[in-house]
Order: structure tokens, then C-alpha cells, then sequence
């Protein structure tokens, strides 16, 4: 085997490297955010609903499930626009997509957290007066909340796997850039030995910091 | 005994209360007249109703048919007879009447001690936080727990978490207190801690329907004891008659020769 690994060339263009990583978290901040929003507002709406409400939310959260986000996301960025006349970013169109995507995953997550918080807190709530908000925002939210801590902090390390996906249309992201390297100085192996470490230190320091504010808050509560 | 009388008309009132769980009756035509300052404790065998009755009284359960009234107010339905259920935020306005101490404490497991109190002073009661935190400590300082304000529930023993479940309950001035089996997920060392602080609510004039194992803190603390079977009330009157040798009740006799061969 003649070929020598030579980093030089990655270093050279180690901006589109960095640059793209810190495009990849924010994109998993940004999306994880609107993905909370939307799995709280589902999870609460879903366990006070009827049987309509709640089959409709189960048909997304089934939906989302079970086609790859690779198609979802073609289907946001492609085929959405074809269809209705709205106009969007790559970027954009790919946070509106992970952020459905990981709504419908903490759809479930938090919805069995709401469920998991014992009658008795409850019925505690209801004994002192607290009116149904009270006890949702008072009671039971902050008890699912410590539940659903561990599932959160997994979701969103995958989250921000999942944004390497974005370059497929081309969001600059981490991936993104390792593409760009490859495609314009050949170095395929070294470019993505650094992306891989790159992925797997940011992912570990992520993983690292996120025990240690469930560790936080399980040790205040 | 007090008996309700148009000059001291019945706080709590449960008229002809009757309650079914699919096929199966748990409460049957119960009645059951509670005046201020009394203390009434209700016994009986297992699944007999007692616990269902006491959550009927601050609508924790709905029933089928009868009413509760607590000073003069039914409690879960609307005044005006026709057995439609009150709003949530009315239904929230009447519990705040009562207060109740589960068996199982059901402290709020993210609020300290303190917190736990203040919940519902701020949000029902619409204190300040300064207000809020000075009544709490008064009441833990009564239960004797003014060093525990700042723990959280998982920091502090059964009879410490029940004690401010009781705090809780009663910082809240409610009309009357509702006790459903307190002591029963207590290690027996700590029992006496927690029926301490019942004995002396008592004293201070508390109304309390409280459902107890506890026999010798029925006979001591409580003005009347109700006792139930097959969700209906066998036997009603003062300790001394209820749980004598006399009485002429043949249920009464057989659940308490049972209860006493199990606890001595």
C-alpha cells in the first residue's frame, strides 16, 4: 500500500470543519428547542384529549417514525414547495424537518413521563385547591420533567448526529464540510478520521455535561 | 355526642351517599353528620368503604346518588339540585375547604418542606411569598419540624414526610381535616409522632374525619367512631359504646375480636 496519510490539506481547510460543527449544534439547539415545544404541547394535549385529538397525534408520531429522515427531509426541502407556494432555506427547511422529527420522538417520551407521575401526587394537587393548570405547571410537569431528564439528553445527542443529514441539501454542516474537503483535495481517509473524532469528542463532551445536569438536578429534588 | 341541631347545624352532612365501581357497591345509602370541633373516626374491615367515603367528601371520587354538603354547600355539584357536576376551578374553590393527609403522604417530591406548604398558600390562598413562608414555618414549628423547612421530602423520614403532609393540610385552614389511614405506611416507632400532632389539632378544636387501624387512639382522641361494613354504616356512637364489650352488633364484635387477636 503506497498512500501515506497527510493531514496537511485538512488543516488547511479546517474552517469549513469547525465552522460546520458549530452549524451542527446549533442546529440540534435550535431544533431539540422547537421539538420540546412541540412534544409538550402534544404529550399535555394528548392525555386530556378524546379519541379524535389522540389518533391524530398518534398518526404523526407514527408517521414520523417510521420513514427515514433522509426522506423526510427531502420531502420538506423538495416536495413541500412543489406543492404549496412557500418558499424556504435549505437551513430552514431542515430545522422545520429535525424539529418535527424529534417532536414526535419527546411526543412519546414525555407523554409516558406524564403518565408515570403517581396518582397520589396528584389527587394531593387537587386536595389543596390547585385549579387543572396549577397542578399540570405545579405538580405534574415538574415530576414528568425529572423522569424524562435521561431520555431528553439521549434525544438530543442523536438529534445532533442526525443534522450530518442535512448535507444532502447541502447545509453547510460538519458533514457537509468533510464532503467539501473530499471532493476538492481527494484526502478521503484523513478528512473523515478527523469529522469521525470530531463526532465522537463532541458527542462524548456533550454526553458528559448533560449526566452532570441530570446529576444536578436529581441531587436538588 | 353533639348532634347537629338547627342552632348547631352539621358542618360535613353526607345524606343517603351511594357509590358503585362497575357491578360492585362500595358505598350503600351512607349517612353521616360531622358538627364543628368533633372528632370522628371511622373503622372497619378492608374494602368496606371507608377510604372511598372520605375521598367523597372533597370529590377526590364522585358518587351515584345521595349529596355532601359541607356548611350547607354541596361539594361537587352544582347548588341547584339537578346533580350537574361544578367547573373545575369551582370543584378547586370547595377542596380548598377541606384539607386531607393521604396514607401515603403524597408530598410534592420536588418542593421542600416549606414548599410544599406554600404551594397552596400562594396559589390558592393568593399569600406572598414572605406570607407563605412565615405561616409554613409556624406550622412546621407546631409539628415539630421548624429545622426541616429547607429539606426536601426525600430527605426526611415517614413520619417526618406525613407530619408536614399534615402541615400542609392544615395551613391551608380548612373547615375540616380529612385523615385516610395516616399511620398505616408508618414503621410502628414513628406512629406516635404523627397521632401526637392529630391529638393536639384535636385539642385546638380541629374537625377531623379520620379512617384509622389505630383502636386505642380512636377510643382516646375521637368523639364519635362510625363503624363500616359492606360499604354501609353498621354502628355509630361514642367510643366507649362502639368499641365496649356490650355492644350488640355481631359484625362489629367479629371485625374487632379479628382485629385485636392480629395486633396484641
Amino acid at each position: 500500500m503506497g498512500y501515506t496519510l497527510n493531514f496537511n490539506l485538512i488543516w488547511r481547510h479546517f474552517d469549513k470543519l469547525w465552522g460546520g460543527l458549530l452549524l451542527s449544534l446549533e442546529l440540534a439547539v435550535i431544533s431539540i428547542a422547537i421539538g420540546i415545544l412541540i412534544g409538550l404541547l402534544l404529550a399535555v394535549w394528548y392525555v386530556s384529549a378524546g379519541r379524535a385529538v389522540r389518533a391524530v397525534i398518534a398518526a404523526y408520531v407514527e408517521f414520523i417514525r417510521n420513514v427515514p429522515l433522509i426522506l423526510l427531509v427531502y420531502l420538506v426541502f423538495y416536495g413541500l414547495p412543489t406543492v404549496v407556494d412557500i418558499a424556504y432555506s435549505a437551513q430552514t427547511s431542515f430545522i422545520a424537518t429535525l424539529s418535527l422529527y424529534s417532536g414526535a420522538y419527546l411526543v412519546e417520551v414525555f407523554r409516558s413521563g406524564l403518565e408515570a407521575v403517581p396518582r397520589g401526587q396528584l389527587d394531593a394537587g387537587k386536595a389543596i385547591g390547585l385549579t387543572p393548570w396549577q397542578r399540570l405547571v405545579h405538580v405534574r410537569l415538574p415530576t414528568m420533567l425529572r423522569i424524562t431528564l435521561p431520555a431528553l439528553s439521549n434525544t438530543f445527542l442523536s438529534l445532533f448526529k442526525d443534522t450530518s443529514v442535512a448535507s444532502v441539501i447541502s447545509v453547510p454542516e460538519l458533514t457537509y464540510g468533510a464532503q467539501w474537503i473530499n471532493f476538492n483535495t481527494f484526502r478521503i481517509v484523513e478528512v473523515y478520521l478527523v469529522v469521525t473524532a470530531m463526532y465522537l469528542l463532541t458527542g462524548y463532551a456533550l454526553l458528559y455535561a448533560l449526566r452532570l445536569v441530570e446529576r444536578r438536578f436529581r441531587a436538588a429534588h | 355526642m353533639p348532634i347537629a341541631t338547627p342552632a348547631n347545624p352539621a358542618l360535613l352532612d353526607v345524606s343517603e351517599v351511594s357509590k358503585s365501581f362497575g357491578s360492585v357497591a362500595v358505598l350503600r345509602s351512607v349517612s353521616l353528620q360531622v358538627t364543628r370541633g368533633e372528632v370522628v373516626t371511622v373503622i372497619g374491615p378492608s374494602g368496606s368503604g371507608k377510604t372511598t367515603l372520605l375521598r367523597c367528601v372533597n370529590f377526590l371520587e364522585s358518587y351515584d346518588s345521595g349529596s355532601i354538603r359541607i356548611d350547607g354547600r354541596e361539594v361537587g355539584f352544582r347548588d341547584t339540585g339537578t346533580r350537574q357536576r361544578r367547573s373545575e376551578r369551582d370543584l378547586a374553590k370547595m377542596r380548598a375547604e377541606t384539607g386531607m393527609v393521604f396514607q401515603s403522604f403524597n408530598l410534592f417530591p420536588h418542593l421542600t418542606a416549606a414548599g410544599n406548604i406554600m404551594l397552596g398558600l400562594r396559589k390558592v390562598r393568593g399569600k406572598s411569598s414572605t406570607e407563605a413562608r412565615a405561616i409554613a414555618e409556624h406550622w412546621l414549628g407546631r409539628v415539630g419540624l421548624a429545622h426541616k423547612a429547607d429539606s426536601l421530602p426525600a430527605e426526611l423520614s415517614g413520619g417526618q414526610q406525613q407530619r408536614v403532609g399534615i402541615a400542609r393540610a392544615v395551613a391551608m385552614e380548612p373547615k375540616i381535616l380529612l385523615l385516610d389511614e395516616i399511620t398505616s405506611a408508618l414503621d410502628p416507632e414513628l406512629v406516635g409522632e404523627v397521632l401526637e400532632v392529630v391529638r393536639s389539632l384535636a385539642e385546638d378544636g380541629m374537625t377531623m374525619v379520620m379512617v384509622t387501624h389505630e383502636m386505642a387512639f380512636a377510643r382516646d382522641a375521637s368523639s364519635r367512631i362510625i363503624f363500616m361494613a359492606d360499604g354501609g354504616v353498621s354502628a355509630a356512637g361514642p367510643p366507649a359504646e362502639i368499641l365496649g364489650a356490650e355492644i350488640d352488633n355481631e359484625r362489629l364484635r367479629s371485625f374487632l375480636a379479628r382485629f385485636r387477636a392480629s395486633h396484641f
